[in-house]
């Protein structure tokens, strides 16, 4: 029975193999297996085309959802050079910051590209993001003209921003933990879509995110508090973000004015940002500017 | 248990010779080394391993990389941390004799983390050159600098006359261990988010950060310690006895103390600065030989060198494949599968002693 079975399979395995590699060659050059690391890359490197050349992910990337059903390689400043080896890629697209230089190293080592994709999560260094995505899959020109229709809608955002007469404040909240805030303060992600959406922010006694004092925030008097939307039971109600002893006092409490966007889209800063400009902007102004 | 006396040196039960003891744990060494080698993501099995090392296989670049530029190294580090952080540990238990005793009782823990979260939160404010300098290195060197400070600080504040006090030495740990945990608070307050993430990951441990050139640096100041260590175990010893008994004997205990201490201080902080906090390997290890060996540090201490590092390496297996492609820390392994067991076996004797 063996050696009758096991014949036909030898063909077939043959056969599957001489169309792979006519596959391979008609695509020469171009990286098959690819692993993106950190959100926004991986979203570009969706919108570019390469989606369906992607192999892995790391833990931030979760847009679009089909992404997720790729193998997470963790955290990307923790990765496991073995565990990234191990999917047998041909290119990896990482975000600054990806790590430890001791994985990176490795990586290189075993003669895999490794492209760090430069950029701040700030609107003027997305266009830059998109090309040094497009430049590493070989994909300039649909770079080009994705940066091109970002900068445009950025630019869109800017001038809508500039319309607004009276400038809404917004408090960005990342957390409230044991009555504890934790909100966006000066040069955060947050501020730059808040003012990217019209609105000034009201945290600025601090720069990035940080807890704020009871005092802190009755003195930020926000018009309007806006929070990422989470997942499943440990989502802490709109109820209870209002009803916060400081929190209630604010202009925001009172008017019930509470906001939620996804997180990657509010604070990725990747193809998505002037769509999540215009949202947080319509969900500011709903009347118009 | 909390005091090793000279009754119960000479009256302790062996379950087990001491060179049947040390032979199996040289085997067992070999063994997790072996499978160490031959488990991970990327697929190179045992089955490999032996065949390349016949000659009958070619090893392809990616294998090669992964074998001596992520599996070796990692083994390598492995076994320095582990038998480092189990001779500390048995070390330290010897000089306070006690069994709870560990190398975080000397402050290297406390300061290590102190130093280890200020070179993350603070290290961009240092000059552009010195933070070139150290490279990826600077969290480690602050570390371990951390560490060994704490360490020095604690000794001299527990020593007057030359003689270094235990009861002060144990409490001003404590308040030093205060002292720098709210320090660390401050810091990690100041921190940003990513910071934040950092410090997590840091503070779990791992093996992954291994290279030769961190194994070469580790290695020169925790060999040292395990080759030396059994030396000391004849005066540990009689320090069981307590401090008159073994002053009474000829034993020079505050340079045993000095030894001991900065020894431990030096191979715990290196350890702790190059992966980061793994725990409880100090405690059961010995606490393990103890059991089925009885306590003469004659034969706990190398026995705890060659079982802390079969231990860590098993550990890091778990570590690199449980989660795959990604990789749990190894701290958090340790501690997931270790102290269930310790557990169970503490249970299991005091069964067996009918209590």
């Amino acid at each position: 029975m063996r050696p009758a079975t096991a014949i036909p399979a030898a063909g077939l395995a043959l056969a599957l193999s001489l169309a792979l590699s006519t596959m391979v060659a008609a695509a020469e050059g171009e990286a098959q297996r690819i692993i993106s690391l950190g959100g926004s890359v991986t979203e570009i490197a969706v919108a570019l085309g390469a989606g369906d050349r992607l192999v892995a992910r790391d833990t931030t990337s979760n847009h679009p959802p089909d992404v997720l059903a790729l193998p997470d390689v963790g955290y990307l400043r923790a990765l496991s050079p073995e565990g990234v080896l191990s999917l047998d890629p041909d290119l990896i697209l990482a975000e600054t910051g990806a790590g430890p230089a001791e994985a990176v190293d490795v990586l290189k080592a075993a003669g895999i590209p490794f492209v760090s994709i430069p950029g701040s999560p700030t609107p003027a260094g997305i266009a830059e993001k998109i090309r040094a995505v497009g430049a590493a899959l070989g994909a300039g020109d649909r770079a080009e003209a994705l940066a091109a229709t970002v900068e445009a809608g950025l630019r869109a955002a800017e001038a809508r921003a500039a319309e607004v007469a009276v400038p809404r404040r917004v408090l960005f909240v990342l957390s409230v933990q044991g009555g504890r805030v934790m909100a966006g303060g000066e040069g955060s992600s947050a501020e730059a879509i808040i003012r990217l959406a019209g609105g000034t922010n009201a945290a600025t006694e601090f720069t990035g995110y940080g807890q704020m004092a009871d005092e802190a925030l009755l003195t930020a008097a926000p018009d309007v508090i806006l929070m990422m939307e989470t997942e499943g039971d440990r989502m802490i109600s709109d109820a209870q973000v209002l009803s916060h002893p400081a929190l209630a006092e604010t202009p925001a409490a009172k008017a019930g004015a509470l906001l939620r966007m996804d997180g990657m889209l509010l604070l990725g800063f990747g193809p998505r940002t002037p769509e999540a400009a215009l949202q947080l902007h319509g969900l500011l102004y709903p009347a118009g500017g | 248990m909390a005091d090793l006396t000279a009754a119960d040196l000479r009256s302790a039960g062996r379950m087990v010779g001491g060179a049947p003891l040390l032979v199996g744990l040289v085997l067992l060494l070999v063994t997790v080394a072996f499978l160490s080698l031959g488990t991970g993501a990327a697929g190179l099995s045992p089955r490999n391993l032996l065949a390349a090392a016949a000659g009958l296989e070619e090893l392809e670049r990616r294998d090669r990389v992964v074998l001596f530029d992520i599996r070796l190294p990692r083994l390598a580090m492995g076994l320095l941390i582990g038998a480092a952080l189990a001779v500390a540990g048995a070390l330290m238990q010897a000089l306070f004799r006690n069994p709870l005793a560990d190398p975080g009782i000397t402050g290297v823990g406390a300061g290590a983390g102190f130093g280890a979260v200020t070179a993350i939160v603070l290290g961009g404010l240092l000059p552009a050159g010195l933070v070139a300098a150290f490279g990826t290195h600077l969290v480690a060197v602050a570390a371990f600098l951390g560490g060994w400070g704490a360490t020095f600080v604690l000794y001299r504040v527990a020593t007057r006359d030359g003689q270094t006090d235990v009861a002060t030495l144990l409490l001003a740990g404590i308040a030093l261990g205060a002292l720098a945990a709210a320090a660390t608070g401050v810091l990690i307050y100041l921190a940003d988010d990513r910071q934040l993430r950092d410090l997590t990951f840091w503070g779990m441990g791992s093996l992954a950060g291994a290279t030769w050139q961190k194994i070469a640096v580790g290695a020169g100041l925790i060999l040292p310690l395990v080759l030396a260590a059994p030396f000391l175990a004849t005066g540990l010893n009689a320090l069981a006895m307590g401090e008159a008994q073994a002053l009474h004997v000829g034993l020079r205990v505050q340079r045993l103390k000095r030894l001991a201490m900065l020894g431990t201080a030096a191979a715990a902080g290196i350890s702790v600065a190059l992966a980061g906090g793994i725990g409880f390997v100090g405690i059961v290890v010995p606490h393990l030989l103890r059991l089925v060996a009885g306590p003469d540090n004659r034969l706990i201490l190398p026995a705890a060198a060659l079982l802390g590092g079969s231990l860590l390496v098993a550990a890091d297996m778990v570590a690199r494949t449980v989660a795959a492609p990604a990789e749990l820390p190894i701290g958090v392994i340790m501690s997931l599968i270790g102290a269930p067991v310790f557990l169970w076996i503490l249970l299991r004797q005091r069964a067996a002693r009918g209590f």
